[in-house]
């Protein structure tokens, strides 16, 4: 990129100094996914072995078996690790503020209801700063799917409690463990009115596929919780200090029970990670409650 | 394969074989792939790409069955598999 | 483009504020609505809850202002002239994301009908006590657009040119009403559809390989438009970002023309964007500079002051923001004094003082907010002005 940028002389080139070089094809090989992907934006900042590049390349497979129509996917993120998909994905994509991806999603679907609009980012973003907008479009049961990856702390930011970190949790705002009770997003997001709640630790990589399809085909308020690692901002004050190491944890305490009531599913430290399909009803969205209740009052 | 009871479909069965490819460049080291192959296919290798990570390397060829788990798994699109035509064997 | 078909009810009618904003908007064609009831813009909202589905429009209440807001940007994504409408409590909560409609660049309206504050203040009554806020309250650099209408006729009309100003300029313009307007029931004229100038986003010319979200062609400073479903792929962030639209967050390096042309866009085209309506300022010696329903309570002091024999005009500022300092600078050069009422405790008074570079004296004519002025205090303060001081 040269010196210019729309007519301002720029002190410094742009090339040098944007976030991420871009892949080039001798260097980095072609990836299958590649073609979905802002390969002028990898390699991404995620850690390694961070569960982040996981729930996104199983979004993307989903994405593809789903044989939605790829122009009208829109994909709203808010802010933290989670919320960088948005500029990962060669979508229709928005990075929006801390909480408010779920608010604006709801603008862009009300605005073009063709679109499919899915919602991408963390626990800290959707159930914490963003928790009343989360269960108000659940409440509303507006047609959107939201992955809610799950890595109980703001990892961005250094790895700070958050409202989905368990009692005991040691983060960088609670030295000396965790005392808040936490929220179970499954539960929140049922007790809300969602029609499709499931939970897939990234481990469980074909089954999140899975849900994620089953997630974006559904109308409705439908909620992915993906459980994952976060090496740097959590695992590594819990002894586990790689990725890996949350992977075997999940692996020896992830248990599969579809149809459990979601209040069952509380994760604590050092318990049981209950997996699965909590919820699939069908319920009128949105728009086909609006719709219902003006062509019975005004004949149109 | 021993059998308790032969499957009256035993002769249809093809195992499909698969072939990994592995984008080094890419790689972080994580070592999930290698952990969580069903068909121990892969090894941590001794070298070290630019960014310092040591890569994946194939070391069961043979045993790959395309399954994708890798693939699925890999948070840094580094590798992928291809299913071979042609070389599924009997079970 | 022509005022859009149903929805325009052409006709005279004795119309409160609120009704005709609403009103003004479906015939801008604004056809999403997310807001959250306050009170005095509530009747905004209700209005387009009612209208919104007679013309294929979507209304929704959202759970908060910072709900709405980020709402309205999104329904604009989707390619929706998208409004809302709040008081100074909720104009507060929208601040956060005013900022991220301005730095995505993305055309909407946000009505602020202002009440007495600070905090819960007096809710049912008038002030003028965020004009400041409308230039300065989001975080970080960024110029503004701003309109202050004087009546519900001039409600509707601003309605319609604010949005008409969004599209354009491709950012947030705020209609910065009151309580008194909003709220007053008067006469307004809704025109024929025909008569009614609607003017929209621009939309790329080019295939989506070779469109850049946030790239300018020489010499211009608003980027053409692709949104959502468009095909185009396009990405855009909160973030200080490239005119391919992703973060560029390393260093300074794309900041500067990022937030340079941001200003820009607005301070370089303030010429097509002031709107000031001038009565009487020729061989005054006072001048009287206000805005909304303040200007409108001056009328009748300064008939007043011209009864006893003082030279008193009116400049009355459309649009408050963009600041019109060059025609303050030569108006301060021409006039002796300047008297500026507004219902707030001196805040675009310090705009006018500043641009008046010491050629006049300025002085305020504050009030806190809860009522409009006595004009006895508006009288007083030009008879001050003029050196006539305490009666003929």
């Amino acid at each position: 990129m040269d010196l210019e940028m729309n007519g301002y002389r720029l002190d410094k080139s742009l090339e040098q100094h944007v976030e991420a070089e871009g892949l080039r094809e001798d260097v980095h090989g072609r990836h299958p996914m590649d073609d979905l992907l802002r390969t002028d934006r990898l390699p991404h900042i995620w850690c390694p072995g961070c569960g982040l590049g996981t729930a996104l390349t199983c979004f993307l497979s989903a994405l593809r078996k789903s044989g939605l129509d790829l122009d009208l996917v829109a994909v709203v993120s808010g802010i933290g690790c989670t919320g960088r998909v948005a500029g990962y994905v060669r979508l229709d994509s928005f990075h929006t503020t801390p909480g408010r991806a779920i608010p604006f999603a709801t603008g862009l679907k009300l605005g073009n209801p063709d679109l499919k609009v899915v919602v991408f980012s963390g626990d800290g973003d959707l159930v914490t700063i963003g928790g009343n907008h989360f269960i108000h479009a659940a409440r509303r049961n507006m047609d959107m799917t939201v992955i809610c990856v799950n890595n109980f702390n703001y990892g961005m930011t250094g790895g700070q409690a958050g409202a989905t970190t368990p009692i005991g949790g040691i983060t960088t705002t609670s030295p000396y463990g965790n005392y808040e009770y936490p929220f179970n997003v499954s539960a929140l997001a049922a007790a809300s009115g969602a029609v499709y709640v499931a939970r897939w630790t990234v481990l469980h990589a074909r089954r999140l596929e899975r849900s994620m399809t089953e997630a974006l085909l559904k109308p409705g308020f439908s909620l992915v919780e993906v459980i994952s690692p976060c090496p740097t901002g959590f695992g590594r004050r819990h002894k586990q200090r790689q990725g890996l190491d949350t992977m075997r944890y999940y692996h020896e305490h992830g248990v599969i029970r579809h149809g459990t009531d979601p209040r069952d599913t509380d994760i604590g430290l050092g318990g049981v990670i209950i997996e699965g399909k909590f919820v699939d009803v069908d319920k009128p969205t949105f728009l086909e409650q609006r719709s219902r209740r003006l062509s019975q009052v005004l004949d149109r | 394969m021993k059998f308790w009871r032969e499957p009256l479909d035993l002769k249809d069965i093809r195992v499909p074989r698969g072939e990994i490819h592995v984008l080094t460049e890419r790689c972080k080291g994580c070592g999930w792939c290698v952990e969580f192959c069903q068909r121990d296919v892969l090894e941590v290798s001794d070298e070290i790409n630019s960014k310092g990570y040591h890569p994946p390397k194939v070391i069961r060829e043979q045993a790959c069955v395309g399954c994708g788990l890798c693939e699925l798994m890999c948070p840094e699109f580094a590798i992928y598999v291809v299913e071979q035509e042609g070389k599924a064997t009997l079970l | 483009m022509k005022g859009t078909e149903n929805g325009v009810l052409s006709g005279e009618f004795f119309m409160q504020g609120d009704i005709a904003c609403a009103e003004g908007a479906i015939c801008a064609g604004c056809r999403f609505f997310g807001g959250y009831p306050i009170t005095p813009a509530t009747e905004v909202a209700q209005r387009m809850s009612e209208r919104l589905p007679l013309v294929d429009g979507i209304y929704i209440q959202m759970e908060d202002e910072l709900a709405s807001m980020n709402a309205v940007l999104g329904a604009s994504w989707a390619g929706q002239k998208a409004m809302t409408a709040t008081s100074g409590p909720g104009f507060s909560l929208m601040m956060e994301n005013l900022g991220l409609g301005i730095m995505l660049e993305t055309p909407c309206v946000l009505v602020n009908v202002q009440r007495g504050g600070p905090s819960t203040g007096l809710p049912t009554l008038v002030s003028q006590s965020d004009m400041m806020q409308a230039r300065w309250g989001s975080h970080g650099d960024y110029s503004t657009i701003a309109l202050a209408p004087s009546s519900p006729q001039e409600l509707f009309d601003l309605t319609i040119h604010a949005f008409n100003l969004a599209e354009i300029y491709r950012t947030p313009v705020l209609v910065m009403t009151d309580a008194e307007v909003g709220h007053m029931t008067e006469k307004v004229v809704i025109p024929p559809l025909e008569e009614i100038e609607v003017v929209s986003r621009r939309k790329p010319t080019v295939p989506p390989e070779e469109y850049l979200p946030y790239r300018v062609e020489p010499g211009e400073l608003v980027p053409p438009m692709a949104v959502a479903g468009d095909g185009y792929r396009i990405h855009t962030t909160g973030l200080t970002h490239d005119e391919r639209g992703y973060p560029a967050t390393a260093d300074d390096s794309a900041q500067w023309p990022l937030v340079q042309r941001l200003i820009d866009k607005i301070e370089k085209n303030k010429d097509d964007i002031i709107v000031l309506e001038e009565e009487g300022l020729d061989e005054a010696e006072v001048a009287v500079v206000s805005y909304g329903m303040a200007a409108r309570t001056a009328i009748w002091p300064i008939q007043m002051a011209r009864q006893e024999g003082i030279r008193v005009g009116l400049l009355r500022l459309v649009t408050v923001w963009p600041f019109p300092d060059r025609q303050i600078r030569e108006l301060a050069g021409r006039v002796e004094s300047i008297v500026v009422p507004e219902i707030n405790m001196g805040q675009i008074v310090r705009e006018v003082k500043r641009c008046a570079e010491g050629q006049a004296e300025v002085s305020s004519v504050p009030h806190p907010g809860g009522g409009i002025h006595d004009p006895r205090k508006v009288l007083e303060a030009i008879r001050r002005a003029a050196g006539r001081e305490g009666g003929k």
